[in-house]
Protein backbone atom coordinates (compact mmCIF):
# COMPACT_ATOMS: atom_id res chain seq x y z
CA UNK A 1 0.00 0.00 0.00
CA UNK A 2 1.21 3.44 -0.66
CA UNK A 3 -0.18 6.31 1.36
CA UNK A 4 0.96 8.91 -1.18
CA UNK A 5 -0.79 12.06 -1.15
CA UNK A 6 -0.25 15.05 -3.91
CA UNK A 7 0.73 18.00 -1.40
CA UNK A 8 0.73 16.48 1.95
CA UNK A 9 3.98 14.96 3.45
CA UNK A 10 3.59 12.39 5.57
CA UNK A 11 5.71 10.66 7.92
CA UNK A 12 6.21 8.53 11.17
CA UNK A 13 9.29 10.29 12.02
CA UNK A 14 9.38 14.06 14.27
CA UNK A 15 10.24 15.70 10.91
CA UNK A 16 9.75 15.54 7.31
CA UNK A 17 13.35 14.30 6.46
CA UNK A 18 15.73 17.45 5.22
CA UNK A 19 12.95 19.93 5.91
CA UNK A 20 12.08 22.09 8.64
CA UNK A 21 9.08 22.51 10.93
CA UNK A 22 8.00 26.27 11.26
CA UNK A 23 4.56 25.61 12.22
CA UNK A 24 2.64 23.37 14.73
CA UNK A 25 -1.12 22.65 14.57
CA UNK A 26 -1.67 20.09 16.59
CA UNK A 27 -3.02 16.73 16.67
CA UNK A 28 -5.27 15.25 13.55
CA UNK A 29 -7.03 11.80 13.51
CA UNK A 30 -9.06 9.65 10.99
CA UNK A 31 -10.77 6.67 11.12
CA UNK A 32 -12.89 3.71 9.68
CA UNK A 33 -15.27 1.46 11.55
CA UNK A 34 -15.41 -1.50 9.13
CA UNK A 35 -17.43 -4.87 9.75
CA UNK A 36 -16.25 -8.29 8.19
CA UNK A 37 -17.47 -8.65 4.88
CA UNK A 38 -19.84 -11.57 4.00
CA UNK A 39 -18.15 -12.99 1.02
CA UNK A 40 -15.09 -11.81 1.99
CA UNK A 41 -15.60 -14.15 5.11
CA UNK A 42 -16.56 -17.43 3.97
CA UNK A 43 -13.54 -17.36 2.08
CA UNK A 44 -11.42 -16.71 4.90
CA UNK A 45 -13.19 -19.42 6.74
CA UNK A 46 -12.28 -22.11 4.09
CA UNK A 47 -8.69 -20.75 4.16
CA UNK A 48 -8.84 -20.77 8.15
CA UNK A 49 -8.68 -24.77 7.68
CA UNK A 50 -5.51 -24.71 5.83
CA UNK A 51 -3.95 -21.63 7.51
CA UNK A 52 -1.77 -18.98 5.93
CA UNK A 53 -2.56 -15.69 4.38
CA UNK A 54 -5.83 -14.49 4.23
CA UNK A 55 -6.16 -12.22 1.11
CA UNK A 56 -9.31 -10.75 1.56
CA UNK A 57 -8.47 -9.14 5.13
CA UNK A 58 -5.12 -8.25 4.33
CA UNK A 59 -7.43 -5.84 1.43
CA UNK A 60 -10.01 -5.02 3.52
CA UNK A 61 -7.95 -3.53 5.89
CA UNK A 62 -5.44 -2.21 3.74
CA UNK A 63 -8.16 0.08 2.32
CA UNK A 64 -9.55 0.67 5.46
CA UNK A 65 -6.53 1.95 6.59
CA UNK A 66 -5.84 4.12 3.44
CA UNK A 67 -8.99 5.51 3.96
CA UNK A 68 -8.44 6.26 7.75
CA UNK A 69 -5.20 8.46 6.55
CA UNK A 70 -7.16 10.33 3.88
CA UNK A 71 -8.98 12.14 6.25
CA UNK A 72 -6.45 12.18 8.96
CA UNK A 73 -4.48 14.41 5.41
CA UNK A 74 -7.87 16.18 5.16
CA UNK A 75 -8.62 17.52 8.47
CA UNK A 76 -4.69 18.73 8.47
CA UNK A 77 -5.45 20.26 5.16
CA UNK A 78 -8.69 21.96 6.46
CA UNK A 79 -6.13 23.49 9.52
CA UNK A 80 -3.80 25.26 6.89
CA UNK A 81 -0.77 22.33 7.26
CA UNK A 82 1.10 21.16 4.56
CA UNK A 83 2.37 18.20 6.39
CA UNK A 84 1.74 15.53 8.93
CA UNK A 85 4.58 13.72 11.04
CA UNK A 86 5.08 10.88 13.45
CA UNK A 87 1.92 9.26 12.65
CA UNK A 88 0.70 6.39 14.16
CA UNK A 89 -1.51 3.30 13.59
CA UNK A 90 -4.09 1.63 16.07
CA UNK A 91 -6.63 -0.76 15.38
CA UNK A 92 -8.99 -1.51 17.83
CA UNK A 93 -11.60 -4.17 17.83
CA UNK A 94 -15.41 -2.59 19.30
CA UNK A 95 -17.55 -5.61 18.66
CA UNK A 96 -17.43 -9.01 17.37
CA UNK A 97 -16.64 -8.46 13.30
CA UNK A 98 -16.04 -4.92 13.37
CA UNK A 99 -13.09 -3.52 13.95
CA UNK A 100 -11.97 0.59 14.29
CA UNK A 101 -9.02 1.63 12.04
CA UNK A 102 -6.94 4.69 12.99
CA UNK A 103 -4.55 6.81 12.16
CA UNK A 104 -3.28 10.00 13.95
CA UNK A 105 -0.18 12.30 13.91
CA UNK A 106 0.88 15.70 14.08
CA UNK A 107 -0.24 18.61 11.84
CA UNK A 108 2.56 21.03 10.81
CA UNK A 109 4.04 23.38 8.64
CA UNK A 110 7.45 22.22 6.86
CA UNK A 111 9.63 24.89 5.19
CA UNK B 1 -31.16 -48.93 8.51
CA UNK B 2 -30.29 -48.42 11.93
CA UNK B 3 -26.92 -49.59 11.97
CA UNK B 4 -25.85 -47.56 8.90
CA UNK B 5 -27.28 -44.48 10.67
CA UNK B 6 -25.12 -45.17 13.50
CA UNK B 7 -22.33 -45.55 11.08
CA UNK B 8 -23.19 -42.20 9.75
CA UNK B 9 -23.50 -40.60 12.34
CA UNK B 10 -20.15 -41.98 13.97
CA UNK B 11 -18.40 -40.80 10.91
CA UNK B 12 -19.88 -37.29 11.03
CA UNK B 13 -19.06 -36.56 14.75
CA UNK B 14 -15.69 -38.22 14.76
CA UNK B 15 -14.36 -39.26 11.29
CA UNK B 16 -15.06 -35.97 9.66
CA UNK B 17 -12.89 -33.76 11.84
CA UNK B 18 -10.99 -35.75 12.25
CA UNK B 19 -10.03 -35.88 8.83
CA UNK B 20 -10.16 -31.98 8.69
CA UNK B 21 -7.79 -32.16 11.45
CA UNK B 22 -5.03 -34.23 8.90
CA UNK B 23 -6.21 -32.52 6.11
CA UNK B 24 -5.24 -28.98 7.35
CA UNK B 25 -2.23 -30.21 9.02
CA UNK B 26 -0.69 -31.57 5.99
CA UNK B 27 -1.98 -28.62 3.63
CA UNK B 28 -0.81 -26.22 6.50
CA UNK B 29 2.68 -27.17 6.77
CA UNK B 30 3.08 -27.45 3.16
CA UNK B 31 1.76 -23.62 2.94
CA UNK B 32 4.53 -22.74 5.66
CA UNK B 33 7.22 -24.31 3.89
CA UNK B 34 6.59 -22.55 1.02
CA UNK B 35 6.03 -18.96 2.79
CA UNK B 36 9.13 -19.57 4.58
CA UNK B 37 10.79 -20.65 1.38
CA UNK B 38 9.62 -17.50 -0.61
CA UNK B 39 10.80 -15.00 2.49
CA UNK B 40 14.22 -16.21 2.39
CA UNK B 41 14.14 -16.12 -1.28
CA UNK B 42 12.72 -12.07 -1.39
CA UNK B 43 14.97 -11.26 1.64
CA UNK B 44 18.34 -12.37 -0.30
CA UNK B 45 16.57 -10.29 -3.37
CA UNK B 46 16.44 -7.15 -1.03
CA UNK B 47 19.96 -7.44 0.75
CA UNK B 48 22.14 -4.25 0.39
CA UNK B 49 18.62 -1.95 0.89
CA UNK B 50 19.10 -0.02 4.19
CA UNK B 51 15.61 -0.51 6.39
CA UNK B 52 16.22 0.33 9.84
CA UNK B 53 14.58 1.59 13.02
CA UNK B 54 16.76 4.13 13.81
CA UNK B 55 14.23 7.42 14.16
CA UNK B 56 17.10 9.39 12.96
CA UNK B 57 18.83 9.57 9.92
CA UNK B 58 22.74 9.06 9.64
CA UNK B 59 23.46 13.28 9.44
CA UNK B 60 25.29 12.83 6.24
CA UNK B 61 22.33 11.46 4.50
CA UNK B 62 20.91 14.08 1.93
CA UNK B 63 16.86 13.79 1.58
CA UNK B 64 15.77 14.51 -1.98
CA UNK B 65 12.08 13.36 -0.95
CA UNK B 66 10.10 11.27 1.32
CA UNK B 67 6.70 9.03 1.80
CA UNK B 68 5.63 7.13 4.46
CA UNK B 69 5.45 3.22 3.08
CA UNK B 70 3.25 0.00 4.58
CA UNK B 71 3.39 -3.75 4.45
CA UNK B 72 0.55 -5.44 5.70
CA UNK B 73 -0.68 -9.19 6.03
CA UNK B 74 -3.57 -10.77 7.52
CA UNK B 75 -2.31 -14.83 8.55
CA UNK B 76 -3.60 -17.56 10.13
CA UNK B 77 -3.06 -20.90 11.83
CA UNK B 78 -4.39 -23.98 10.21
CA UNK B 79 -7.10 -25.82 11.98
CA UNK B 80 -4.77 -28.81 13.18
CA UNK B 81 -2.70 -26.19 14.86
CA UNK B 82 -5.39 -23.84 16.20
CA UNK B 83 -6.44 -27.08 17.97
CA UNK B 84 -3.21 -27.70 19.23
CA UNK B 85 -2.54 -24.37 20.92
CA UNK B 86 -6.17 -24.21 22.29
CA UNK B 87 -5.24 -27.17 24.41
CA UNK B 88 -2.26 -25.87 24.90
CA UNK B 89 -3.85 -22.63 26.34
CA UNK B 90 -5.39 -25.05 29.01
CA UNK B 91 -1.74 -25.94 30.60
CA UNK B 92 -0.18 -23.42 29.80
CA UNK B 93 3.48 -22.61 28.93
CA UNK B 94 5.30 -22.06 25.68
CA UNK B 95 2.96 -22.52 22.45
CA UNK B 96 5.37 -23.35 19.70
CA UNK B 97 3.03 -23.32 17.19
CA UNK B 98 2.18 -20.11 17.24
CA UNK B 99 5.52 -18.54 16.50
CA UNK B 100 6.30 -19.18 13.17
CA UNK B 101 3.20 -17.89 12.57
CA UNK B 102 3.84 -14.66 13.51
CA UNK B 103 7.59 -14.73 12.37
CA UNK B 104 6.26 -15.43 8.82
CA UNK B 105 3.45 -12.71 8.85
CA UNK B 106 6.31 -9.96 10.70
CA UNK B 107 8.63 -10.93 8.22
CA UNK B 108 6.57 -10.89 5.12
CA UNK B 109 4.90 -7.33 6.34
CA UNK B 110 8.83 -5.80 6.45
CA UNK B 111 9.10 -7.65 2.69
CA UNK B 112 5.94 -6.21 1.84
CA UNK B 113 7.13 -2.53 2.73
CA UNK B 114 10.68 -2.91 1.47
CA UNK B 115 9.55 -3.57 -1.90
CA UNK B 116 6.89 -1.09 -2.34
CA UNK B 117 9.58 1.53 -0.81
CA UNK B 118 12.12 -0.32 -4.22
CA UNK B 119 9.36 -0.18 -6.64
CA UNK B 120 8.35 3.68 -6.12
CA UNK B 121 12.44 4.27 -6.39
CA UNK B 122 13.25 5.15 -2.88
CA UNK B 123 16.88 4.73 -1.63
CA UNK B 124 16.26 3.36 2.28
CA UNK B 125 13.34 2.82 4.78
CA UNK B 126 14.18 4.71 8.45
CA UNK B 127 12.08 4.55 11.55
CA UNK B 128 10.41 0.91 10.75
CA UNK B 129 8.15 0.34 13.50
CA UNK B 130 5.82 -2.97 13.43
CA UNK B 131 2.35 -3.62 15.10
CA UNK B 132 0.42 -6.71 15.68
CA UNK B 133 -3.53 -6.81 15.95
CA UNK B 134 -5.99 -9.56 17.00
CA UNK B 135 -8.60 -9.62 14.11
CA UNK B 136 -11.07 -12.11 15.97
CA UNK B 137 -11.40 -14.58 18.13
CA UNK B 138 -10.83 -18.37 17.78
CA UNK B 139 -12.65 -20.34 20.25
CA UNK B 140 -10.97 -23.08 22.10
CA UNK B 141 -12.15 -25.88 19.49
CA UNK B 142 -10.39 -24.16 16.54
CA UNK B 143 -13.71 -22.98 15.24
CA UNK B 144 -14.02 -19.26 14.38
CA UNK B 145 -11.70 -16.92 11.97
CA UNK B 146 -8.75 -16.43 13.87
CA UNK B 147 -6.62 -14.02 11.96
CA UNK B 148 -3.75 -12.03 12.99
CA UNK B 149 -2.56 -9.01 11.33
CA UNK B 150 0.76 -7.49 11.16
CA UNK B 151 1.90 -4.03 9.63
CA UNK B 152 5.48 -3.27 9.33
CA UNK B 153 5.69 1.07 8.15
CA UNK B 154 8.46 3.40 7.53
CA UNK B 155 9.69 6.89 6.83
CA UNK B 156 11.42 6.06 3.25
CA UNK B 157 13.82 8.52 1.71
CA UNK B 158 14.81 9.33 -2.07
CA UNK B 159 18.21 10.39 -1.36
CA UNK B 160 20.71 12.71 -3.35
CA UNK B 161 23.95 11.07 -2.21
CA UNK B 162 24.41 8.80 0.22
CA UNK B 163 27.90 9.97 1.53
CA UNK B 164 27.98 13.58 1.82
Amino acid sequence: MDISSSSMAISNTETIPGRKIVEFYGVVTGNTVRAKHLGRDIMAGLKNIVGGELKGYTELLQDSRQEATERMIEQARSMGANAVVNVRFATSSISQGAAELFAYGTAVRVA
Amino acid sequence: MEDTFDKLNLFVNFGLPLLLLMGAYFIGSVIEKNHFRSIRRREDEQRGFPVVSFDTMPEDWKVSSSDMVTGSIVISLDYFKRVIAGLRGLIGGRIKTYEPLLERARREALLRMTESAREQGYDAVFNVRLETSRLANATRDGKGTAGVEMLAFGTAVKLVSRFG
